[in-house]
Order: C-alpha cells, then structure tokens, then sequence
C-alpha cells in the first residue's frame, strides 16, 4: 500500500456541513499518518454520476466510502483505511 | 390518562421541592412550565426521532428515486410528498438530490413536491407541533403540509418549466448503479441512535432558548396581549408572519416553542400554523443553493407558488379555528 496513489476528495455542496465534514477529514487523515493531502470537490454533478444523492460524500480512490455527514471522526478513518 | 403525568411530578417536585419556590407565584409557575416542557420535548424527541430515523435506513434517497421513477405525474407527486416526510432534509442535498432526481426522469413536478414537503414536514417540527400544540394541530400541519407540496408540484409541472432548469442538469443523464448494501437490524438501530443523538446535540441550546422564552412570555406576559395585533381579525397578520419565517429556517428547533407562547396570547392559530410552514419550507439559504441548478425566476415561481399556499392555509384556519 503505497499513499501516493491514495487519492482523498470530498465532494459537496459547499454547505457549512461540507466544509465541517472536510476539516475533520484532513484530521483523520492527519491521524492516520497518511501523506496525502484532502482535496475538496465543489462539483455536484461527481456525486450524482457515482449514482448518490446526498452530500458530504467521502470518496478514497475513486469509490464513495462515506455519504452523509458524520462527526465521529473514528467512522471517518475507519472508512478511509477500509478503502485504501 | 396522561403519559407526561410523572414528568409534571418530577417538575412539581423540582419546582417547589428542590428549588423551594412558592407554588401559585408567578416565578412558580415559569419555571414549573419550563422544567415540565423541556422535560417532555427532550424525551419526544429521543422517541421519534429514533423510530423515524430506524423508518428511514428502509429509504435512502436512492431508493425513494427508484420507487418515484416508475409512477405517473400524480401519484409521484402524491408519493413524493409522502416520501418527504420521512427523509432528513439538509439544504447540503437539495442539489445533489434535484440532479439525481430530474436525470433520472422523475418528473420536475414530482421533484419539486419532494422538496417542498421533505423540509416542511420534519420530525423535529412534529415533535415540537406534538408536544406543546397536541395531536391535532399536528395533524393539521402535516395534513395541509402535503396539500400544499403535493400541489405546488402539479401546479409546476403543468407549467411545463423545463427550460428554467440550468441546461447542464439536463445534458449529463448518465447515472451509476451504486449497489447499496442491505443493511442489518442492529445497523439501523445504530444509526438511529446515532442520528438522534446528533439531532439533540444540535437543537437543545435553540429547544432551552425557545422554551425558556416561550415559559417567561407564558408567566409574564397578559393573555391576549397581542391579539389585537395579531388576531384572526388582523387580515395582514399572516402574509407578516410568512415574511418574517423565510430568514428564519435553522432555528426552527427554537422558534416553535416560542410560538407556541405566543399562541396562548392572542397570535391566531391559523398564523401560528403560517409562521412554522414559512419558516420550515421557505428558506433563503436553499433558495440561494438552488440558484445552481435553475434559473432565478423559477426559485420565484417556486417560492411564490408555496408562499401562495401557505398564506391560504393560514386564512383558511384563522376562520375555522378563529
């Protein structure tokens, strides 16, 4: 496993939750010692075409690993590093 | 009987036990009114938050689309309406969830009636209508609720406004299958309980304000202080009410309580119910979202039409309720 081809976004709405969301993304990932860095996508359009509706949604490599915002910062390492 | 009769006990002995305040003051009387209503509207809300939100992991909006993509105009917009109960509505997925829509060939009309009554009829402003209006005016909000998302639907789908919509929503129809894995009985029990959870922590300090003001405006303020302002005599009392609800919308959880104060002062019912649609349904963060995703003129038309259906609501129970 190799972080360079590790590639984080999150995709939103651009609502304060997003941003929120975000945040405690780039902490997780902070935590889990990973060197790549968090990309925030603004483009809605990416969430409809990975076939979801709601907003945050936590993408790792190309594929959704969380939809919908959550605060617990553990759900969002979990799901990152099921995802990597 | 009444299920709250031991949290009227626990407040009575707080109120005059602990706290040692005389009964039959005014001081008493508030703060027994603000001990016994939090009380109640925190244990509601624990409740039915958690069984609207096990009711809900059976609907994610995935779902609700596939289910609206296969009816015809009408029932999708009787459908969509009654869907929109059940889903939390953040103005995070109002764009997300209008593209998902309208690609996937539901109707414009269909989808506006989800938008309208997803917001409007929240299982936060229930428990609130449930707990300190009782049953009825619940009912008579939800009911007039789905009366007006059901027809603001129709009403814009006949319009045929298609041409409204930013062009781009209608050139990108290409949607992934996302298989969503069934869930468990204990994952949605855990995200029931986590979503409760995060629904209280966010609406206590705006439950405590509104009560608290809705408890010092019951002890201190005289009955029928504002019904000559405000009374079901006062024509221009609701088109003010639904004015002043459209900047209003995150703190609903607050607003109602008070309201609900204001009520028993002389505000008619009628307006009171006016005031919580506008301020659930017509919101100026979403309308700013939604600008998007479609032209201004039809967050006008949108807006004008619901504004136009609540503002009949509230006459209609001024005079039935009056």
């Amino acid at each position: 496993m190799s972080d360079k081809t590790t590639q984080i976004q999150i995709l939103g709405s651009g609502c304060t939750t997003c941003k929120n969301f975000f945040e405690l993304t780039k902490k997780a990932v902070e935590e889990l010692k990973l060197k790549t860095a968090v990309e925030y996508v603004d483009d809605i359009q990416k969430i409809v075409a990975l076939g979801l509706m709601s907003s945050p949604v936590l993408v790792v490599n190309g594929k959704p690993a969380l939809v919908g915002f959550t605060p617990d910062i553990k759900k969002i390492k979990q799901a990152i590093q099921d995802n990597l | 009987m009444d299920i709250f009769y031991p949290v009227k006990l626990l407040a009575d002995w707080l109120t005059f036990g602990l706290f040692a305040i005389a009964p039959e003051t005014l001081l008493g009387e508030t703060v027994n009114f603000f001990i016994y209503d939090t009380v109640k509207i925190f244990i509601l809300l624990a409740v039915i938050i958690f069984a609207v939100s096990v009711i809900r992991s059976f609907l994610p909006p995935e779902k609700i689309r596939f289910i609206l993509s296969r009816r015809n105009k009408y029932v999708g917009n009787v459908l969509a309406a009654l869907l929109g109960i059940v889903t939390p509505f953040c103005s995070c997925s109002a764009i997300p969830l209008f593209l998902g829509f309208v690609q996937a060939g539901i109707p414009l009309g269909t989808t506006f009636s989800f938008l309208v009554a997803s917001p409007m009829i929240n299982e936060v402003a229930l428990v609130l209508l449930l707990g300190l209006f009782g049953w009825k005016i619940a009912l008579i909000y939800i009911g007039s609720g789905l009366v007006i998302a059901i027809f603001s639907g129709i009403i814009i789908g006949e319009m045929s406004m298609e041409n409204l919509v930013e062009p781009f929503v209608y050139e990108n129809t290409v949607i992934a299958k996302t298989k969503l894995s069934e869930m468990q009985w204990h994952e949605r029990f855990a995200y029931a309980k986590d979503y409760t959870w995060g629904i209280l922590k966010k609406v206590w300090p705006y439950i405590l304000i509104g009560v608290g003001l809705g408890a010092w405006i019951h002890g201190y303020v005289p009955t029928d202080f504002l019904a000559k302002y405000a009374g079901a005599d006062k024509w221009y009392a609701v088109p003010f009410a639904v004015a002043l609800g459209i900047p209003l919308y995150s703190n609903a959880a607050g607003i109602i309580p008070l309201v609900s104060a204001l009520t028993e002062k002389g505000v008619a019912m009628g307006t009171t119910l006016a005031f919580m649609m506008a301020v659930t349904a017509l919101s100026l963060p979403e309308f700013m979202i939604l600008k998007r995703v479609m032209k201004t003129k039809l967050i006008l038309i949108f807006a004008g039409i619901v504004g136009a259906g609540i503002i009949f609501t509230g006459y209609l129970f001024n005079l039935i309720l009056g």
